[in-house]
């Protein structure tokens, strides 16, 4: 990885281990900047959590080391590591007030009541919920709860930041307000934040960088705009975004690009991303929207594909048509609803055009649908 | 517009409304009505048949009314010596009493009270026999053949004249049908004689539409001996002449009476309000005051052991925690006697304990610790068995108390100790109420255990109550000690909602 010795939080060959038996992170590496917003992005059981705890210090590595700021952690009890954490469930303590909750950071740190009250006051105004420091949190509403337990995690200003899956309770639009909330609060606070999510929108939306987690590794670590048009696997490519695969042989390479049959003989070139030798099994991953239905409107070079359409669906701003390619009868592709776009019917043969820099050719394996959901 | 149509729809909606709300209420009505019904015979009834008992005190004015009313005019001090007709009195109330027996139990419910009365009510209740009213029956049969028949005595009751033979031979003849005795073939008890006779000879000269009767009859009354009432008590026993005696039939003859409870106190009735009993009598506060320092002890000594235990179990994993919970509940399972009669074979003076420190020379052969027999042997065993019902309630809060909390407080800076201390231990305050004010109200009325273990200085007021009711067959006493220690369980409970709040108490 890249500024591996410089990096503010560097994990260097963690392994982990529940139960002895089976690894729930198998080899993670992983160098965070200082001030960088990086997303942990995953489906459910894929190891999130478990690094983010390795790093707070509530379980240890079964392996590896993890720096913190050049120093080794592994042997500094959590609350020694001036870490900021918000959880899953908030984790607001239901005895006391919005204010103790506040404070309670301030307190053990022996902090003078004045500045206690004084740094509870500005946290309070900065997430906006000056009015509510004599509530319980058990009268606050979901939304309400979510910024007092980011505000907590903050007032004592630590300089890094881990969230747990922090808006998973929230509804879809409170969910976008804070997600804006939050980016906005590390933007003016230049705080490091590791942030664990498995909602790939939220990932792509606010972070610097997002390390794709699957099985307990990282599948690929890049910047959103990146991991979205040059995923390096097919989980990749697969876990973000819609995406078209065709299982194909490779025939012959031509520079970069690889020259795959697809099953039904047609011979297709693409982007070798992650491919083996000649004869070897691929997936080719083309976005649906990088597909057009009239081979005519693709620049010049497009190649082309013919297939039937089975569905045509109208959704408004965009066309989703679904056509048999080869043996994927799943294979979409997503028109904008222009003048001059026409509306094909079911059963029709078609000819779609794409360039060959937009199909990718990856690893072949088969990922379970289910997953990713 | 509103049609007439849509007010009828509205109505008849309304109604439909209406009735399938008082179905459903039927329904719910109906799915609590066994419970209800069982509580109300097995839980409400008796314990107001107990709050009812504590206060009744009917038996002496039922058995005695004679004697009772004439008292109530009566001052009686040290220097007041009961009148002849006061015995007259007593005698007819005896003689009938004891037809059916019910002069014993007169005597032991006074007996309660002052110690002595039961047996001399039992004495004079045989000799009233001895008195001679067998000499007035054969003169007045003698004369008037037919006074052995039931049938003239029930046409005498039906005259106006002889009022007070009326009245005795009415309550003679109710307590023998009560008693299943009566029938035409019953003789008319001797005492009734000399009741008739008395009457006779008081109301001798009014001109009556019986003066047959007295024509034939009071000659013979008068050559009778007079039977000299107070003479012949006396001898049977001379307690009858204590004012005190009299001073406690006077004192008990109210219907209802705050005795037991005065008694449960400590105190007792005195002719001029209570008075404190005299040091050597006093018990009963005592006892109060050690059960409940018991129950507190035996309630911290749950929490001290049993908090850590269910910290241990609501934190191991799921698989790990359901084995230690039967362990936990394992007792559950023995029978509480056997786990009970355990705790003897191991406290015991000769024990596995004592055996033990001994052999490995904590304590020499001499010093054997006293663990069994007092208070401490009460506390052990019952901290034991009660165990559990702390350990169940601290456990289920525990389990909803999430990890993340403790993690929260310690990643933003709380040691340890101070996260346990500020942020796990109040959330698991519920369960410590709970679990004190389930194991404080069992033990307060324990009553196996410390009757087992608790010898004579480690028993609770449950002892003491169990030892009215089937031993002493004192039920009054045992009543009122029941409905204190029912009173204190309610008082504790308003001062324990005041200070902890109820709504703080969770069972999970
Ligand atoms: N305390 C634990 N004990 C045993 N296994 C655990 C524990 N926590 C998590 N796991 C397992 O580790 C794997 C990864 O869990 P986690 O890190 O929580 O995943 P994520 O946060 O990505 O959903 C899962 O298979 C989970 O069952
Ligand atoms: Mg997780």
């Amino acid at each position: 990885m890249t500024d591996k010795d410089n990096g503010f939080v560097v994990f260097s060959g963690v392994q982990k281990s529940y139960d002895g038996k089976i690894l729930v992170v198998k080899d993670l590496n992983l160098s965070i900047a200082k001030g960088e917003f990086l997303t942990m992005l995953g489906p459910s059981g894929s190891g999130k959590t478990t690094c983010l705890l390795m790093l707070a210090g509530f379980e240890t590595a079964t392996q590896g080391e993890i720096l913190l700021d050049s120093k080794p952690i592994n042997n500094i009890p959590p609350h020694k590591r001036e870490i900021g954490m918000v959880f899953q469930n908030y984790a607001l303590f239901p005895h006391m007030t919005v204010a103790e909750n506040l404070a309670f950071p301030l307190q053990v740190r022996s902090l003078s009541k004045s500045d206690q009250e004084q740094k509870v006051n500005h946290v309070l105004d900065m997430v906006q919920m000056s009015d509510f420091g004599n509530r319980r949190p058990g009268q606050l509403s979901g939304g309400q709860q979510q910024r007092i337990a980011l505000a907590r995690a903050l007032v004592f200003e630590p300089e890094l930041v881990l969230m747990d899956e922090p808006l998973g309770a929230l509804d879809k639009q409170l969910r976008e307000h804070m997600q804006f909330e939050i980016k906005h609060l590390h933007e003016r606070l230049g705080v490091t934040v590791v942030y664990v999510t498995h909602d790939q929108t939220e990932a792509l939306t606010m972070s610097d960088r997002v390390a794709v987690f699957n099985d307990g590794i990282i599948q690929q670590l890049d910047a959103p705009d990146k991991l979205y048009e040059a995923p390096n696997n097919c989980f990749v490519a697969q876990f973000i975004g819609e995406n078209n695969t065709l299982e194909g042989t490779v025939e012959s390479f031509e520079g970069d690009y690889a020259n795959v049959r697809l099953e039904n003989g047609q011979v297709i070139s693409a982007l070798a991303v992650n491919v083996g030798k000649v004869g070897e099994k691929t997936l080719i991953s083309i976005r649906p929207e990088r597909v057009e239905t009239e081979a005519e409107r693709c620049p010049e070079g497009a190649q082309k594909i013919t297939g039937e359409v089975l569905e045509f669906i109208y959704m408004g701003d965009v066309f989703r048509t679904r056509i048999r390619v080869g043996s994927n009868d799943e294979f979409i592709v997503k028109s904008r609803n222009s003048p001059s776009q026409q509306r094909l019917q079911p059963g029709e043969m078609v000819t779609l055009g794409c360039m060959n820099k937009d199909c990718r050719a990856l690893d072949y394996q088969t990922v379970n649908k289910e997953v990713l959901t | 517009m509103v049609s007439v149509d849509s007010i009828i729809g509205r109505n008849s909606l309304h109604r439909k409304v209406q009735r399938s709300l008082r179905i459903q209420k039927l329904r719910a009505l109906g799915l609590i009505a066994p419970l209800f019904i069982f509580i109300l015979i097995s839980f409400v009834i008796p314990i107001g048949d107990m709050l009812f008992r504590s206060i009744e005190n009917q038996l002496v004015s039922e058995v005695l009314p004679r004697t009772t009313e004439y008292l109530k005019s009566e001052q009686i001090n040290e220097d007041w010596e009961p009148p002849n007709e006061l015995f007259w009195h007593l005698y007819v109330d005896l003689a009938i009493a004891a037809e059916v027996k019910l002069h014993t139990r007169v005597g032991s419910r006074l007996n309660y009270e002052k110690t002595g009365i039961s047996s001399l009510f039992r004495k004079s209740g045989r000799s009233i026999k001895r008195f001679g009213a067998d000499d007035y029956r054969k003169a007045l049969t003698d004369q008037i053949p037919e006074l052995t028949s039931i049938d003239y005595w029930e046409l005498l009751a039906e005259g106006t004249k002889y009022g007070y033979t009326r009245d005795t031979y009415n309550a003679w003849k109710k307590r023998l049908i009560e008693n299943d005795d009566f029938s035409e073939k019953t003789k008319p008890s001797d005492f009734l004689f000399v009741v008739l006779a008395n009457d006779i000879k008081s109301s001798g000269t009014t001109p009556s539409p019986d003066t047959i009767l007295e024509e034939k009859l009071l000659p013979v009354i008068s050559e009778l001996p007079e039977i000299r009432f107070k003479e012949l008590f006396l001898e049977t026993d001379e307690d009858w002449a204590e004012p005190d005696v009299w001073d406690t039939i006077q004192l008990y003859s109210p219907s209802f009476t705050n005795g037991y409870y005065l008694n449960s106190a400590d105190f007792k009735k005195g002719s001029d309000g209570p008075e404190l009993r005299p040091e050597n009598e006093r018990l009963y506060v005592l006892i109060f005051s050690r059960t409940l320092f018991m129950s507190v002890t035996i309630t911290m000594v749950c929490l001290l052991l049993g908090y850590p235990v269910a910290y241990f179990l609501a934190n191991l994993p799921l698989k790990y925690a359901n084995l230690f919970l039967i362990l936990v509940l394992l007792p559950f399972w023995t029978s509480l006697l056997v786990r009970t009669s355990a705790w003897k074979v191991l406290l015991q003076n000769e024990g596995v304990i004592n055996d033990v420190l001994v052999a490995i020379g904590l304590i020499s052969n001499l010093e054997r610790l006293e663990l069994i027999n007092n208070q401490t042997g009460t506390i052990i065993a019952m901290s034991h068995i009660l165990l559990p019902f702390m350990i169940l309630p601290l456990f289920s809060v525990m389990k909803t108390i999430h990890p993340s909390y403790v993690r929260a407080a310690k990643s933003l800076g709380a040691t340890p100790w101070t996260a346990f201390r500020r942020v796990y231990f109040p959330q698991s305050i519920p369960g410590i109420g709970a679990g004190s004010i389930l194991v404080f109200i069992l033990s307060i009325g324990y009553y196996i255990t410390p009757e087992l273990v608790g010898g004579t200085t480690g028993t609770f007021i449950s002892n003491r109550i169990a030892y009215h009711i089937s031993s002493s067959l004192n039920w009054g006493l045992g009543a009122a000690l029941g409905s204190i220690l029912l009173a204190v369980v309610l008082a504790l409970y308003w001062v324990y909602d005041r200070v902890v709040g109820i709504d703080n108490v969770k069972l999970g």
